[in-house]
């Protein structure tokens, strides 16, 4: 471990967490890292259930025959996508990490509104609860993308109710970006220019423009569906003039800015990670920052692309077509600066660093199938397949995950005042990583060969690969729980962390492990740029110490 | 059962395209997942923490070198956008000499009907080398018609027709999938599409006709066109539409396929499209000079039957390719 911090710290004697006791001092705080604590406590309940309905749906598929019934497959399915998109990947980083870190980071005491940062949370807890109660009435089972006129006329589930849980959610999300605009534009502290912004407040406030301005219309889109379950008025249904196909317009026009909700904040989190252990600035910060914006206005004019073969106009086709080549170069370029920011660097290899590593490589495959996907001749074969299912979870759960995991990692004795064990983190980081592409990869010939998605019974030849998949969904499972036990253990037994454990530039790094509640003792005055390293500098300042420490011995 | 193919069967002449760009790419993503594979591993191991090496100089920003990667993976980009998209040309238009099948889609099975009138639920009997044309609608939710041996398929919509066209190269069995998730029993919304030899497929349709297959009856061996007459006499049609003018209705013969101007003075085509909705919802667009006297057959009439009409409309084109395929020709 290098600076040798470990041990030689003591705890503060008031932190945000101690600053006052009881549940409802939890309950009712207006303090944006208690609240971020009580997103971390969900939404981490969430995806382990989540994750449930993944084992379950990979149990099925171990075998082409049907082991559960097809009722029960499609809920869990269901439950599976609704789950993890809607109530972990849109909020988990921004909630979790841009809640805890944002006002931090540009050197602020707390969110702009954070009464409504509090009920933010609320909203969310009450979609979050009404649409689990949906899934222990019984569940739905239209697939987590609700097409129409299935959702509104045929299926015997439980659709109303877990669409109001999303609409409720939908308000989290819509009052969570608005926090996030006005504090990143009011909130600075002196010195703290737009061009000295660290990349992940780049990337929460291209982010949470994407939920300010996308959200309303998932809004809309499930208060259609719920009048034209429950009253029939028509909007969706062909029998009464209306169009089937107009629902997956509404549908993907919020739902595709939703891949860049969840994949910008993690682009934000690992442009952080790799410029702290490579002690270098961002290679091209300038782009950096500004392809997330541009990610962000671009992710808007895409949707097209998930109706090549849904009857749209073939021209429409080519123009969504083009738009989604387009909207994947600023992705590319920026895999292309993280890696180049490791030229010259003087890099370490600590768990968060590993997730970073294993990011720009997951990325990539699920940037560059993408390109699979947006090319119409070949979209026309794959879509619908298992072959979406590989990409669209290569860059879910290979970015977005990955990028959550190395964020709490990285963030963890900020947020705890503790480090947790590295040997278990390393561990972890490489079993999700082997776990992951064993699942995921075989999916890729999978889809190709022509198993379609939200099959549970398929033709034999497809079960050796369905197999394998199955097997790396086991390893990505232990993976996955490892970190609960160590990190919990790490709240008691893990080594008191001290200020800056990492030696890491950024204000969050400047104030004590963990905050006081109103962040700095001080307000900070910003005097150089964000990632102000010097790789030559450290690097022999390390070299030096390590003699020391030889002729120590 | 444990062996491993990496690629489907390629069984269509467009398969062998799909393919092409297939591998493509899969040589593109591999060319740049190594690439940066290389380069983090170089990178990482000469520039580890504790390891000496030159890192001075350090560039922050190479606007060159940035344009470098944005112009090349922008060209790239171009390149297999123009290539995909004049491979879906190909998959979305149907050649004009295309023989017409019909589908209808439905909670749980496949319905087909070919020109020759043979019906076969979940079974798509067709001759090798010939460019097929299936017409589909659903009569419930949204379905989505899938050959992977001939690398396409097209949604299939309530209230609306699609269709989806290949030329099969191999004789053989190859699967039919429903691709978009119609709820319960979606996985078992399959079927085989076999491809025959063209003679082959003239005795198996022989065969069918003669009774042998125990299911044809003489409804069975009715071509789509002379179903269409039947029901054009039985809901009463020609009474309005037949003759030179009809009295209360528009002449139905050569409509299809031309320009039609309607009360309001849009003009629209007369396409598969317009025909099903004027006799579903018959006045939503009036012809020119008509009144809105016709009644709307919705809910009284099947999907299948709308496309047998429509068949018969196409047949009163007198030439074209649409009737003669409509025709049977017994050469098939």
């Amino acid at each position: 471990m290098p600076g040798a911090t470990n041990g030689v710290f003591e705890m503060p004697k008031t932190t945000y967490i101690n600053a006052q006791e009881g549940i409802k001092s939890w309950l009712l705080t207006g303090d944006h890292k208690r609240i971020a604590i009580l997103y971390l406590i969900s939404i981490s309940i969430f995806f382990a259930l989540g994750g449930i309905f993944a084992a379950l749906i990979r149990i099925e598929l171990l075998t082409p025959g049907p082991d559960l019934e097809a009722e029960m497959y499609n809920r869990a399915f269901t439950a599976h996508g609704i789950v993890m998109v809607f109530m972990f990947l849109i909020p988990a980083i921004p909630a979790v990490l841009g809640n805890f870190l944002l006002p931090i980071m540009i050197g602020a005491r707390d969110l702009a509104f954070p009464k409504v940062n509090l009920l933010s949370w609320y909203l969310y807890m009450i979609g979050g609860l009404l649409t689990l109660s949906a899934m222990l009435m019984g569940g739905v089972d239209t697939g987590w993308t609700f097409y129409t006129p299935y959702s509104t006329s045929y299926s015997q589930s439980y659709v109303f109710l877990t669409g109001l849980g999303i609409f409720i959610m939908g308000f989290s999300s819509i009052t969570t970006g608005l926090n996030f605009v006005i504090t990143t534009h009011k909130m600075r502290a002196p010195g703290m220019t737009w061009s000295r912004l660290p990349l992940f407040v780049w990337s929460q406030y291209a982010t949470s423009l994407v939920m300010l301005l996308g959200t309303p219309v998932i809004a809309i889109t499930v208060v259609l569906l719920a009048a034209e379950r429950v009253f029939g008025v028509g909007v969706f249904n062909p029998n009464l003039g209306g169009d089937p196909v107009l629902f997956q317009h509404l549908f993907w026009f919020y739902s595709h800015p939703a891949v860049y909700i969840m994949v910008l904040p993690a682009m934000g989190v690992i442009s952080e990670l790799i410029a702290a252990f490579s002690r270098r600035r961002v290679f091209g910060y300038s782009f950096v920052a500004f392809s997330s914006l541009a990610i962000a206005i671009f992710g808007f004019l895409v949707w097209g692309h998930h109706l090549f073969v849904s009857g749209q106009s073939a021209y429409a086709g080519i123009i969504f077509s083009l738009l989604s080549f387009i909207v994947a170069i600023p992705s590319a370029v920026k895999v292309f600066n993280w890696t180049t920011t490791l030229y010259k660097g003087s890099i370490s290899y600590e768990t968060p660093m590993l997730y970073a590593l294993a990011f720009i490589g997951l990325f990539a495959i699920g940037g560059l199938t993408g390109l699979f996907c947006a090319a119409l001749g070949l979209d026309v074969h794959i879509t619908d397949t298992y072959f979406i299912i590989a990409h669209f979870h290569y860059v879910m759960v290979g970015a977005t995950v990955i990028a959550y995991l190395g964020g709490i990692h990285y963030w963890w004795p900020k947020m705890t005042g503790r480090t947790y064990p590295e040997f278990w983190g390393k561990l972890s980081a490489m079993l999700i990583y082997v776990g992951f592409n064993l699942t995921f990869f075989p999916q890729f010939i999978l889809g190709y060969l022509g198993m379609p998605r939200r099959y549970h019974v398929y033709p034999p030849e497809y079960q050796v690969l369905n197999v394998l998949s199955t097997a790396g969904a086991s390893v990505l499972a232990i993976g996955f729980m490892m970190p609960v036990f160590y990190l919990l253990w790490s709240l008691k037994f893990g080594p008191v962390a001290g200020p800056n454990p990492w030696g890491a530039k950024g204000l969050e790094w400047e104030t004590a492990s963990p905050p006081p509640t109103l962040n700095f003792d001080a307000t900070p005055i910003v005097t150089e740029e964000a990632y102000a390293y010097d790789a030559e500098a450290e690097e022999s300042a390390y070299q030096a110490a390590l003699q020391q420490a030889k002729h120590a011995k | 059962m444990w062996e491993l193919p990496l690629m489907p069967q390629q069984a269509s002449t467009i398969a062998e395209k799909v393919d092409a760009l297939y591998l493509f790419l899969w040589g593109l993503t591999a060319f740049f997942t190594l690439l940066i594979f290389v380069l983090i591993l170089v990178f990482a191991v000469k520039y580890k923490r504790g390891k000496v090496a030159d890192r001075s100089n350090a560039p922050d920003t190479d606007h060159k070198l940035e344009a470098v990667w944005i112009v090349v993976p922008l060209a790239i980009s171009l390149v297999i956008f123009g290539w995909a998209t004049s491979i879906f040309f190909e998959q979305v238009r149907p050649p004009a000499d295309a023989v017409e099948y019909f589908a209808t889609g439905k909670q749980w099975m496949w319905k087909f009907q070919s020109p020759e009138g043979k019906r076969e639920v979940n079974e798509l009997h067709v001759p090798k080398g010939r460019n097929i044309k299936v017409t589909m609608t659903s009569e419930d939710v949204l379905h989505d018609l899938f050959f992977p041996a001939f690398r396409t398929k097209a949604d299939v919509l309530p209230g609306r027709y699609t269709n989806v066209w290949f030329n099969a190269t191999k004789t053989g069995t190859f699967h039919i999938f429903c691709a978009e998730y119609c709820g319960m029993q979606h996985s078992l919304m399959i079927g085989k599409v076999i491809v025959m030899e063209p003679d082959e497929y003239e005795r198996w349709l022989t065969s069918a006709a003669s009774g042998t297959a125990g299911q044809a009856t003489a409804d069975a061996s009715e071509t789509p066109a002379q179903a269409g007459e039947r029901l054009f006499t039985q809901y009463g049609c020609q009474t309005c539409h037949q003759g030179a003018s009809g009295t209360l209705g528009p002449s139905l013969a050569g409509v299809y396929g031309s320009e039609v101007e309607l009360q309001n003075g849009e003009k629209v085509k007369a396409d598969d499209d317009y025909m099903r909705e004027s006799i579903l919802n018959s006045s939503a667009k009036i012809v020119k000079g008509y009144q809105a006297v016709m009644p709307n057959f919705k809910g009284q009439i099947s999907e299948e039957e709308v496309m047998n009409l429509i068949a018969y409309i196409k047949a009163q084109q007198g030439s074209g390719a649409t009737a003669q395929n409509l025709t049977p020709t017994g050469k098939r």
